[in-house]
């Protein structure tokens, strides 16, 4: 016979310091996991986004980023004659060839200057990536030098606002407008004209080049086709978003290891925790257990009853830990991405496989720190558990 | 003395609990230990900078180089002790995962200005001799069984094209803080094949490392550089190697809130931990603190006794997770991509905050159960039951 499920309940409530203690470890922990896995997920899915599965990005085979990668002029003519190439209504080919440059702004309130990427585009720029829109101000002339910036610089970087005039490369850039990605890494980065840039930078040579392709399925001809041409041999194409995926990599990979590896050993002091509770609650029952015992409740309905309390006790601890790491989606913060050595702003973010892990994580807590106990209570023998004082 | 003795025996009266709690305590402290020196390490460069070394770089970014020609006109500012410069040379070596700096350097002057590379002058003397050779860290040699005489094949991405250095000599790190994963080869090989290949961006320097004779005048010379090139085409931003580090480690920054944060959150919880141990024995032992006050103990008895308690379990727990601490960050290092902490030590200041956290949580966790004992009258306490 099994106990009821309501006399577990309220004997947490009986020690409520103690329970709430508990609780609370639980949550602690539950929230620091969370909010890790919910960091380096922000920063992959910020830049999951930023790609395009019908694009193709060419970089040089040996470039760790976009801006240590370059592509001169006759190579990216080269490139534009290859097959698949998507073409606009009046049969050019689509294809953005794109000067990535780092220049250093100072960031509002923090103090201090970081790394901001400016990218050069080219008009085609805006049909392979329809995800960027214009949301105030002006799209910058193509005859002047001038930027627009996308939402989380202009919000964080002194300067970057609509007016304001940018100095680098002995040239005055203008400010003219903002853009919005819908969360992607563009909207980390300021874009001007390609030729401009170029211009302005005494360079002749892009960094990336960004075509669409006639078909998502086409890639595998585009390479087979890319990899055959002997002049090509430096350089490499990727799927846009894969591209920008890898950039996450590195940065996500960290956040992980040093997360998951910390609340992986701190959990066992919330572990720890949670069977000194429980066998605090074993000692204090233990006539009661007697009780249970000579009522003629078997010993594995003692110790489901023990382990379902210590199940009862992680689990409300966990969703306390996950209720407030849920809050944290609210917050966007900006850090210095590894993969492309700019600022890159990101929201924390929650998927359901991080819900589902913090919530075995407190019930993996719950039931090893509760199964000791659980063992002890079961075994008590009936006759001196009843005569204990 | 007697205090003493009672609060040993109460501490092992229930000795699972005991046991368990300072378990408990140590694998936080461990935790604890680990991220501290995550947090370190990260600014390990900046311990590791000179106060008479100043670098001059691009204004707009440290990816624009900087004429050659800059040299001569830095190298005339009085104060100016010596200069030297430096490329970031970029590539991969084996493959993608490989971190560590690769630099193009002034052979002739480089180790002059960073005397924390200890290189013999036999190996120096070749080094600066032939083109092609390179210089790298012990740690490097180290990882990738590299001996003198050994080639060394990178692919450059800056740099384009393939590239095969000798390795001719291997430093060692002056100090604990010196980083040994570095490799350095000449500037001018890289600048001549740039030449040929790529004229347009040959006579290029990544930035200038200056040696000052006066720390104290690193600001002027700082602002007297500047001066020089203000309204060029490639403006120069001078600062500390000091300001210079500080600037990448900042730019870290919301990691390092987060590092930080959580380090705190830790010692939250093994404040819960010895906290909630302390109230049950306290509760627990409520009849018998009642016996007490009637014998006669006075109040600050019972303060000794639960502080003592509290602080003996939480001082054991720091001290055994410091001991467990090192070989733990030794296996850290282990797993963490190769060259992603160029160094990594345990600081003293990690020790110091791990005890004097413990020492912390000793002190509020016995808070509750000292007041819950003292405000319990005796009568009440003598009729309580566990």
């Amino acid at each position: 016979m099994k106990i009821p499920f309501k006399y577990i309940v309220r004997n947490l409530g009986t020690r409520k310091l103690t329970t709430g203690i508990t609780v609370l470890g639980v949550a602690l922990v539950v929230f620091v996991f969370a909010a890790v896995l919910m960091m380096a997920y922000g920063v992959q899915k910020t830049l999951v986004a930023t790609g395009s599965d019908e694009n193709v990005i060419i970089a040089r085979k040996a470039a760790n980023g976009e801006i240590s990668s370059i592509i001169d002029r006759v190579t990216a003519d080269i490139i534009m004659t290859l097959p698949n190439i998507a073409k606009t209504s009046d049969g050019r080919p689509i294809v953005s060839g794109e000067p990535v440059v780092i220049i250093n702004l100072e960031k509002i309130g923090a103090g201090g200057v970081s790394n901001v990427t400016v990218r050069g585009v080219s008009p085609q720029a805006f049909t392979l990536r329809p995800q960027v829109k214009l949301k105030a101000g002006r799209m910058f002339n193509t005859g002047a030098r001038e930027l627009v910036a996308g939402t989380a610089i202009e919000s964080r970087f002194v300067g970057a606002k609509i007016g304001d005039v940018v100095r680098f490369a002995g040239d005055n850039w203008t400010v003219v407008g903002t853009f919005d990605s819908d969360g992607s890494g563009f909207d980390s980065e300021m874009w001007g004209d390609s030729n401009q840039l170029l211009d302005a930078f005494n360079r002749n040579a892009f960094s990336t080049l960004t075509l669409r392709l006639e078909r998502r399925e086409a890639f595998h001809d585009f390479a087979a086709a890319f990899e055959k041409d002997q002049r090509l041999q430096q350089f490499e194409p990727k799927i846009e978003r894969r591209f920008f995926e890898e950039q996450s990599e590195l940065m996500a990979g960290f956040i992980r290891i040093l997360g998951i590896f910390v609340t992986v050993i701190f959990s066992a002091g919330a572990t720890i925790g949670a069977t000194i509770t429980m066998y605090a609650a074993v000692a204090n029952r233990t006539i009661e257990v007697g009780t249970l015992r000579a009522l003629g409740f078997r010993r594995r309905s003692v110790l489901a009853a023990f382990l379902t309390e210590s199940l009862v006790l992680s689990l409300v601890g966990g969703l306390v830990g996950l209720f407030f790491a849920s809050f944290l989606q609210l917050f966007s913060i900006s850090t210095l991405n590894f993969g492309s050595f700019s600022e890159l702003a990101f929201s924390f973010a929650l998927s359901p496989s991080i819900v589902l892990s913090s919530l075995l994580f407190a019930v993996a807590m719950g039931l090893i720190g509760g199964f000791l106990p659980s063992v002890r209570a079961a075994r008590l023998n009936i006759v001196s558990a009843l005569r204990s004082s | 003395m007697k205090v003493f003795k009672l609060v040993f025996k109460n501490a092992l009266r229930h000795k699972l609990r005991t046991i368990l709690t300072i378990i408990g305590i140590a694998i936080a402290v461990m935790a604890f230990g680990l991220l501290r020196t995550v947090v370190t390490a990260w600014s390990a460069g900046v311990e590791a900078s000179a106060a008479n070394r100043l670098i001059t770089r691009q204004a707009v970014s440290f990816i624009f180089p900087l004429p050659y020609s800059y040299r001569d006109q830095i190298t005339k500012i009085p104060g100016v002790d010596a200069v030297t410069y430096a490329n970031w040379f970029g590539g991969t070596y084996i493959d993608k995962n490989q971190f560590f700096a690769r630099m193009a350097v002034d052979a002739e002057t480089n180790f002059d200005l960073y005397p924390e590379f200890l290189i013999p002058s036999d190996q120096l003397t070749t080094f600066k001799r032939e083109r092609n050779s390179c210089v790298i860290g012990s740690d490097l040699a180290q990882r990738y069984k590299l001996k003198i005489g050994d080639e060394m094949q990178m692919d450059g991405d800056i740099y384009p094209g393939k590239w095969n250095l000798v390795v001719r000599g291997i430093y060692q790190p002056r100090d604990k803080s010196t980083d040994a994963t570095q490799m350095f080869f000449h500037w001018q090989y890289v600048d001549e094949r740039m030449r040929q290949d790529n004229p347009g961006r040959a006579g290029n320097v990544g930035w200038y490392v200056i040696r000052i004779s006066d720390p104290a005048k690193a600001g002027t010379i700082s602002d007297q550089v500047d001066a020089l090139f203000k309204n060029s085409r490639a403006e120069t931003k001078t600062e500390t190697e000091r300001a210079f580090q500080q600037g990448f480690v900042a730019s870290a920054g919301a990691i390092i809130t987060a590092m930080n944060f959580i380090s705190f959150v830790i010692i939250g919880i093994i404040l819960l931990v010895v906290g909630n141990t302390m109230i049950m024995s306290a509760r627990e032992r409520t009849r018998e603190y009642a016996v007490f006050k009637t014998l006669g103990f006075s109040a600050g008895h019972l303060v000794g006794l639960i502080l003592g308690e509290s602080l003996f379990i939480s001082l054991l727990g720091s001290a055994l997770g410091l001991l467990v601490t090192y070989p733990f960050i030794a296996g850290f290092a282990a797993v963490v991509p190769k060259g992603f902490f160029p160094v990594f030590n345990i600081e003293p200041i990690t020790v110091v905050l791990a005890a004097s956290s413990a020492l912390l949580v000793g002190l509020l966790a016995s808070l509750f159960p000292i007041q819950r004992a003292l405000g319990t009258k005796i009568v009440d306490g003598l009729r309580h039951i566990g």
